[in-house]
């Protein structure tokens, strides 16, 4: 599926757009991981949080769930929520 | 080509490496590295003077570990940053917001690393920095987790491990500072810490026996006698001589208009006796900025019974700026070489001990942490 990458973390993917595989947002993560290490650190903390200023949507639903399902045909559009100074 | 120093200047907004040749009089700017990351510390490690490691995260990502070993030209990030364990089902977890303290390890130790995070908790690394292990027992200790407190504690972005020293007479031997939480000795390497907070003043009305309500701000280790040890504490300026186990307060000798609250504490690398502080207005609501508005460091040239105001070339009025706990350090030349950044994002040095001031970069972002190595 495709997903769009945020600006502070192209420094991993090259670029803003990327594919990749997962029956889940976690499993998302994890191949994205796997292609670009580091990656996932960034995103999701040690507890399985989703860090406070990031932002995962979903055919433009916001998904707040690492477990939460994903299709074939999804658009994930991973964000920075603007903050700080 | 003779040594060149180094001086990183970790930031709120990314890192400047600053070099210099032998004199010290001339200065290359190298940066800014990490443009909008914040910063909380560079060092250069002593044991081969190429390897950098830098503290980051942005105000959005999770923190990492940058590494260089070509002297700060290329960078890479660590594998694995430090991170707490993963909390059993159903209890909160901890999660690290940044790493504020890095160290390297004992001479005998290459590739040894220490890092102390916020919340509080202190890693390890074996490989150079790529890769760290929640290494002290303290991290998950019921006791030490108390006395550490949460991010409703103390300092303002969250309670922070720091002044990570290692015995250069034995690597077992361990000091830290945790703000708040108090100073812990280790004979262990690191894994577990006793507390040493004798003599050690608290904020009125608590109980200065409970390590909860101590508050160091920077300890330090002399080089050239490390039984002898000096601290910035938010209740003032501390000594300690082991064997002994309680700290004597030595800033009651600070001019009393000024006082001995402050952050950052800086030693001799030659001379137990001479030490710096940089004190801050810590009366009312606490400021933090240079009492009247007049910064100056302070020298002691005697162990602490005397202090001595070094002001020379540095704003006379007006200037309403201070120095954090990390943002002062000395060379290891002679004469010593000694620099301090401001939370206005200046850059100051001093090539006689502090005698004379000279500001060697303006307008940086907030200046959060120095450090003086001498490069390969």
């Amino acid at each position: 599926m495709k997903v769009l990458i945020p600006s502070p973390l192209q420094s991993y993917t090259g670029g803003a757009r990327v594919e990749a595989q997962g029956g889940t947002l976690a499993a998302l993560l994890e191949d994205l991981e796997r292609r670009f290490p580091g990656i996932r650190f960034r995103m999701v903390d040690e507890q399985d949080r989703i860090r406070r200023h990031i932002r995962v949507f979903v055919g433009g639903e916001q998904v707040l769930e690492l477990a939460s399902p994903l299709g074939a045909g999804d658009e994930v559009v991973i964000v920075q929520a603007l903050s700080g100074g | 080509m003779p040594n060149r120093i180094l001086l990183s200047v970790a930031t709120r907004k990314g890192a400047w490496l600053f070099r210099a040749e032998g004199a010290r009089r001339t200065w290359r700017v190298d940066g800014p590295h990490f443009l909008g990351h914040i910063i909380s510390h560079v060092v250069l490690d002593p044991r081969d003077r190429r390897t950098l490691l830098a503290a980051a995260k942005t105000g959005h990502l999770g923190p990492t570990i940058l590494r260089s070993t070509d002297r700060g030209r290329t960078w890479q990030e660590a594998a694995r940053p430090p991170a707490f364990a993963k909390a059993v089902a159903g209890e909160p977890g901890r999660a690290v917001d940044h790493t504020f303290w890095l160290t390297p390890g004992h001479a005998s130790q290459p590739g040894v690393w220490f890092a102390g995070t916020s919340p509080q908790g202190l890693f390890r690394s074996e490989d150079g920095g790529a890769t760290w292990e929640s290494w002290s027992r303290i991290n998950e200790d019921p006791q030490y987790r108390k006395w550490m407190g949460t991010v409703q504690d103390g300092t303002p972005d969250g309670p922070k491990l720091h002044s990570i020293m290692v015995d250069p007479r034995d690597p077992a031997r361990m000091l830290i500072g945790m703000s708040g939480g108090g100073v812990h000795e280790s004979s262990d390497g690191g894994r577990t810490f006793a507390p040493l907070i004798d003599g050690l003043e608290v904020v009125e009305g608590f109980d200065r026996a409970d390590a909860t309500f101590h508050d160091p701000h920077c300890v330090r280790q002399c080089p050239s006698d490390p039984d002898r040890l000096y601290q910035q504490n938010h209740c003032g300026i501390y000594r300690l001589d082991r064997p002994s186990r309680k700290w004597v307060r030595i800033g009651k000798s600070m001019p009393k208009r000024v006082g001995d609250i402050g952050f950052p504490m800086v030693v001799h690398p030659r001379d137990a006796r001479t030490a710096w502080v940089f004190p801050m207005d810590g009366g009312t609501v606490w400021p933090r900025t240079s009492p009247e508005g007049k910064p100056a460091v302070y020298v002691t040239r005697n162990g602490g019974s005397t202090w001595q105001r070094q002001g020379a070339g540095l704003p006379h009025k007006h200037a309403w700026w201070t120095v954090k706990r990390q943002a002062m350090c000395a060379d290891a030349r002679d004469p010593l070489g000694l620099y301090f950044g401001t939370t206005s994002g200046e850059l100051w040095m001093s090539g006689d001990e502090g005698r004379k001031w000279r500001c060697l970069a303006r307008h940086l972002p907030e200046i959060y942490a120095l450090e003086a190595g001498e490069l390969a």
